[in-house]
């Protein structure tokens, strides 16, 4: 008997964990939680200042511990996480946008001396409560907390290399991001209204990603992605419950990407949530969702090829068109931005399908240019106000160009960019993930992808037109200066898409660099 | 041979740093700005002198050439260089760019008519005039790289860039209409320019297929992708060949225009100011047939053989088409517009004719036109902005009122038209015989574009210029110094090379051969009795000394 408790014993391995790998997410977590301390024990007055500081230094910490990182290409912590270059390329990039959207949520200069953020969020909509806490000035903190967890949450999901991790990453970036959504100062029925559509959507395709966990499971006998890649080799006669696995699983990661037919919420949610949140999300969380997506195909599917790649090519093809034949008749900057973004996810699908090394580093340098110019634009437009807030309405922007040539300009260059416009960091790209999949057979796909191009640059030049070449109105919105944060972050994104569309080496160097994933 | 003095890419920094310069003036120094970008657009004018003689028609035939690595990951390299047939282009573009900013001087300092076509009220904005000439030299800049751009990544690159600054010309400066106009512009364009993007990738992926950039990778060097497509060392699957051609000339028919692709042009050029609309015409769009002449023909030999039939009836119609709805219009613009649908059939025509003769009078006719289509066009303009109106019927007895004027009008049309003695005639003459000789049907039937061509111009003078003095237009001043130094210029080239073209075919003909050898084209035999089989080329010399 105490030979076989010893043997049991020997069996359970000392799980190692390697600090100095983990340490980008560590970071972030630890600062997300000493930002829950914070909101617990620092006096209110000094709150916002430490949670400012507290959270940019702590993701510049994690960039550096990133940037020292480079090169490393092994798992960790018992495999469950790949310290891989598609890992730290896009935690690098994660880190990025997450300093530039802690800039611009943590903007105070526009709601005359608020932020974009409810002063209670618990009080509903249009009670005492609600009108006693604007009147004692209230300003909460709490979103840098939990913005840091959805941000650690969004480093670990691309990193994941097992499929548990892999859900519990997705729920960990998800959950604050709900609560995000809810918390805008101004329209706050549509704010909670888009909160709780993207929690029940969010978790039903959680339930649908966590289903084809257990399926896969069932097949594998594992959920290590490289044990899973392993079984798709062999033959085994019980292919139904890896299809149907791969499937759901495909189906919670195109959820959060927003891929149509999953993408119902981005419209509505993209409009609702404080416009802050929304660029954090649409430009962040797409990045995150990618990065996984690629890991789940690649590493664990490649073997799958034949029988996912025509399902993603009739993904893609309909998320470009779908993205861009919707956008046409928007008629809210929020909502055109949104199914901009779902014509963008199948653009970056038309890149990832490449199935090839071209194929993810392409993606990793489309998710780059991306995510800035988003910010950017999603930026841009929290400074467009009028007495009613932000000033979404199209037709509010018309003429935009006269009152202010510069905020107008750089709003169509960050157009121009989502267009594809070359010398743009769009349009750099857009040509390598259609050069990616030219290479890797899909030529079909290049060809809708130019065509939803087109399509898509009439939504984008139509704005233009009204900016430029409209008369503008008596009662037009104002443009509010902000502080140096909101510039900054418009300054950063600038210079993004102009440096990547013109001198875009480096960085094209980089993503190929780190194309390679651990197996 | 040049020394190593990167003189095309100065001719491209030049007009850009120029534009970034005007744009950066202060607000207000209309004037300053105004001078700035007419001493860039001199300087450019001086560099693409100097280029063009120390060029050497019987030396190499790309020269000036440089080449940078840029984005090594798409095997894109800085290239440039300059045949004949792009260097008479970029002497073209820089001659015309200071005539057509003193024409513009004053059409930006006004603010712009409203969309609903009231008369403009208040003050222009601030920087408008900055705006419009910062723009213009931007466009210069991008014109000048197509045409030089011996990368096709970079000729695409600067091909679609291009119609941004040409987007704000359209849509912030012009008529009532011009917002449309803009839009219609773009749409058009970036249809045809991401068209060819899907061409331009799969062109990548066959020359990375046959390793031609070396080490796997593909390459967009023009010179090496020619070169192995006429060893075949590069044997394209025919299917692939014509896709990718078509991809190619669809943005490039849509640029140039070829009908029935053209429905853009007369809206932008009706809308647009006068200036701008020149550099649509005489430039924007050269870049099309120019492109067609450099990449269509060179790149896919046999798709271009094979297409050339269908190119050329659709030029016939083209010929036809706008010279008869030219007879057609009311409206001064909308007609020059229209002329110039006819015009662009004619050098089409003649690219694809694939004779000597055909390429040489098309390489001309695309200066020529660029010349006289200035002059008429801005000519118009004067006599438009006098008059408030754009409408023929508004006019009548101007040569009583303001006869040098419509004498100079006069001169334009009958270049338009393509008397003898004036330029056209010679590019127009190469032209129709390179076409005949391979494509008798074709050739007939683009002369009836030449009668039609003597109507509308002679119409249009006739109703204009001659009979009665109209109520309104007896206030019509004769043209100011400043416009007389826009028009003169003008006037001497068309008359010049009318009589003397030859300058002018000795620079473009190596490189027209160049590419006859490319696509393995001979001219055929004669069987007409005007062009002796022998020397092909006297034809021009007697039809210029006529």
């Amino acid at each position: 008997m105490s030979e076989g408790l010893q043997l049991a014993v020997e069996k359970i391995d000392t799980p190692t964990i390697e600090y100095a790998e983990l340490a980008p997410m560590l970071i972030v977590f630890g600062v997300a939680v000493a930002g829950v301390l914070v909101e617990a024990f620092v006096p209110r007055k000094a709150r916002y200042a430490t949670h400012l500081v507290l959270a940019l230094g702590g993701m510049a910490a994690a960039f550096a511990a990133v940037v020292a990182l480079a090169g490393e290409q092994e798992v960790a912590a018992v495999g469950a996480v790949a310290v891989d270059g598609p890992s730290l390329f896009l935690q690098g990039t994660l880190l990025l946008l997450g300093i530039v959207s802690v800039m611009l949520i943590a903007e105070r200069r526009l709601e005359h001396g608020g932020d974009a953020f409810a002063p209670q969020a618990a009080a509903a909509p249009g009670s005492e409560a609600e009108k006693e806490a604007t009147a004692a000035n209230l300003h909460q903190t709490e979103v840098f907390p939990l913005t840091m967890f959805a941000l650690g949450g969004m480093l670990l999901f691309p990193a994941s290399n097992d499929l548990l991790t892999m859900f519990v990453a997705l729920e960990v970036m998800s959950l604050p991001l709900y609560l995000l959504c809810g918390l805008a100062r101004r329209r706050r029925m549509l704010s909670q209204e888009a909160a709780l559509k993207y929690f029940l959507l969010g978790a039903f395709s959680s339930a649908f990603f966590l289903f084809g966990v257990a399926m896969l499971y069932g097949y594998s006998g594992s959920l290590k992605l490289d044990r899973i890649a392993v079984a798709t080799g062999g033959a085994m006669d019980n292919d139904a419950l890896l299809l149907i696995g791969m499937a759901m699983v495909a189906v919670g990661l195109l959820f959060k990407v927003g891929a149509v037919p999953f993408h119902s919420w981005t419209p509505d949610v993209y409009q609702g949530a404080p416009t802050p949140i929304t660029g954090f999300m649409a430009a962040a969380t797409k990045v995150a969702a990618f990065g996984a997506l690629l890991r789940f195909f690649y590493v664990a599917m490649p073997g799958m090829k034949w029988d996912w790649r025509p399902v993603m090519v009739g993904v893609a093809i309909v998320t470009m068109i779908a993205g861009a034949v919707i956008a046409i008749t928007q008629t809210d900057v929020k909502r055109m931005l949104a199914y901009s973004s779902v014509a963008h996810a199948g653009f970056i699908l038309t890149g990832m399908l490449a199935a090839n090394e071209a194929g993810a580093s392409s993606t990793l340098f489309y998710l780059v240019a991306y995510g800035f110019v988003t910010l950017g634009a999603f930026a841009v437009v929290t400074l467009v106000r009028d007495a009613g807030g932000e000033a979404t309405h199209l037709s509010r922007w018309a003429g935009l160009g006269r009152r202010s040539p510069l905020l107008a300009g750089v709003f169509a260059l960050f157009l121009l960019a989502f267009a594809g416009i070359p010398l743009t960091s769009g349009f750099t790209g857009k040509f390598a993930v259609f050069q990616a999949a030219a290479d890797g057979g899909a030529g079909s796909l290049v060809i809708v992808g130019v065509l939803c191009s087109a399509i898509a640059a009439f939504f984008y030049v139509r704005v233009i037109v009204l900016m430029f070449f409209s008369e503008p109105r008596a009662d037009g919105p104002t443009v509010v200066v902000p502080s140096v944060l909101t510039t900054a972050a418009i300054a950063l994104g600038v210079a993004v898409t102009v440096v990547l569309g013109i001198l875009p080496q480096p960085v094209l160097d980089l993503a190929d660099k780190a194309s390679l994933f651990v197996h | 041979m040049n020394g190593d003095f990167p003189w095309l890419t100065v001719m491209a920094a030049l007009p850009f740093v120029g534009g970034l310069v005007v744009a950066a003036l202060p607000a207000g120094k209309r004037v300053l700005a105004k001078n700035t970008a007419l001493a860039v657009t001199l300087a450019e004018l001086v560099l693409a002198i100097i280029v063009t003689v120390k060029f050497s028609p019987d030396g190499d035939r790309f020269q000036f050439t440089e080449s940078y690595a840029w984005i090594k990951s798409f095997g894109v390299h800085w290239s440039l260089g300059v045949d004949g047939i792009g260097l008479v282009l970029i002497l073209l573009t820089a001659a015309l760019m200071p005539i057509l900013v003193l024409a513009s001087w004053h059409d930006a300092d006004t603010p712009q008519v409203s969309a609903s076509g009231e008369a403009p009220s208040g003050k222009a904005a601030p920087r408008s005039t900055h705006a419009f000439f910062a723009l213009m030299l931007m466009v210069e800049a991008m014109v000048v790289v197509s045409f030089a751009a011996t990368d096709i990544f970079v000729f695409y690159i600067f091909f679609e860039a291009m119609l941004i600054p040409m987007y704000f010309l359209i849509g912030g400066f012009g008529g009532a209409q011009r917002s449309y106009a803009a839009v219609k512009f773009l749409l058009y364009n970036l249809l045809g320019g991401l068209v060819m993007l899907a061409a331009v990738v799969a062109l990548y992926v066959v020359t990375a297929n046959h390793d031609l950039g070396g080490t796997g990778q593909g390459t967009f060097d023009l010179v090496r992708i020619s070169q192995a497509v006429a060893t075949g060392e590069l044997d394209m699957n025919p299917t692939a060949e014509k896709a990718m051609f078509l991809g190619f000339m669809f943005a490039f028919a849509i640029k140039a225009p070829l009908w029935p692709f053209h429905t853009w042009l007369p809206d932008t050029m009706t809308e647009a100011t006068p200036g701008v609309a020149v550099l649509v015409t005489a430039m924007v769009d050269k870049v099309g047939t120019f492109a067609m002449l450099r990449f269509c023909l060179e790149i896919f030999p046999d798709a271009s053989k094979t297409f050339a039939p269908v190119i050329v009836t659709l030029a016939v119609i083209g010929i036809i088409y706008g010279a008869l709805l030219a007879v057609g219009q009311t409206d001064i613009k909308r007609l020059i517009a229209y002329t110039s649908i006819s015009h662009f059939g004619f050098i089409i025509m003649g690219i694809f004719a694939m004779t000597t003769q055909g390429h040489s009078g098309a390489t001309l006719y695309m200066i020529n036109h660029g010349f006289s289509t200035a002059a008429l066009l801005l000519i118009a303009g004067f006599l438009i902005s006098r008059r408030g109106s754009k409408t023929i019927a508004d006019f009548g007895g101007v040569q009583k009122v303001a006869p040098v004027l419509a004498g100079t009008f006069l001169v334009a049309g009958l270049a338009t038209l393509s008397l003898p003695g004036l330029a056209p005639f010679v590019s127009e003459f190469l032209v129709l015989v390179g076409t005949y000789s391979r494509y008798e049907a074709a050739g007939l039937f683009a002369t009836v574009g030449i009668i039609l061509a003597a109507l509308y111009v002679l119409v249009l003078y006739q109703r204009t210029m001659t009979g009665p003095v109209k109520a309104g237009v007896e206030k019509i001043r004769d043209l100011n110094v400043r416009e007389l130094v826009v028009v003169a210029p003008l006037m001497a080239v068309l008359l010049v090379l009318g009589v003397y073209p030859k300058p002018i075919l000795d620079v473009v003909n190596p490189a027209v051969e160049e590419t006859m050898s490319q696509v393995e084209r001979t001219d055929p035999k004669p069987s007409n009795p005007i062009v002796p089989a022998a020397q092909p080329l006297a034809a021009e010399t007697h039809g210029g000394s006529k």
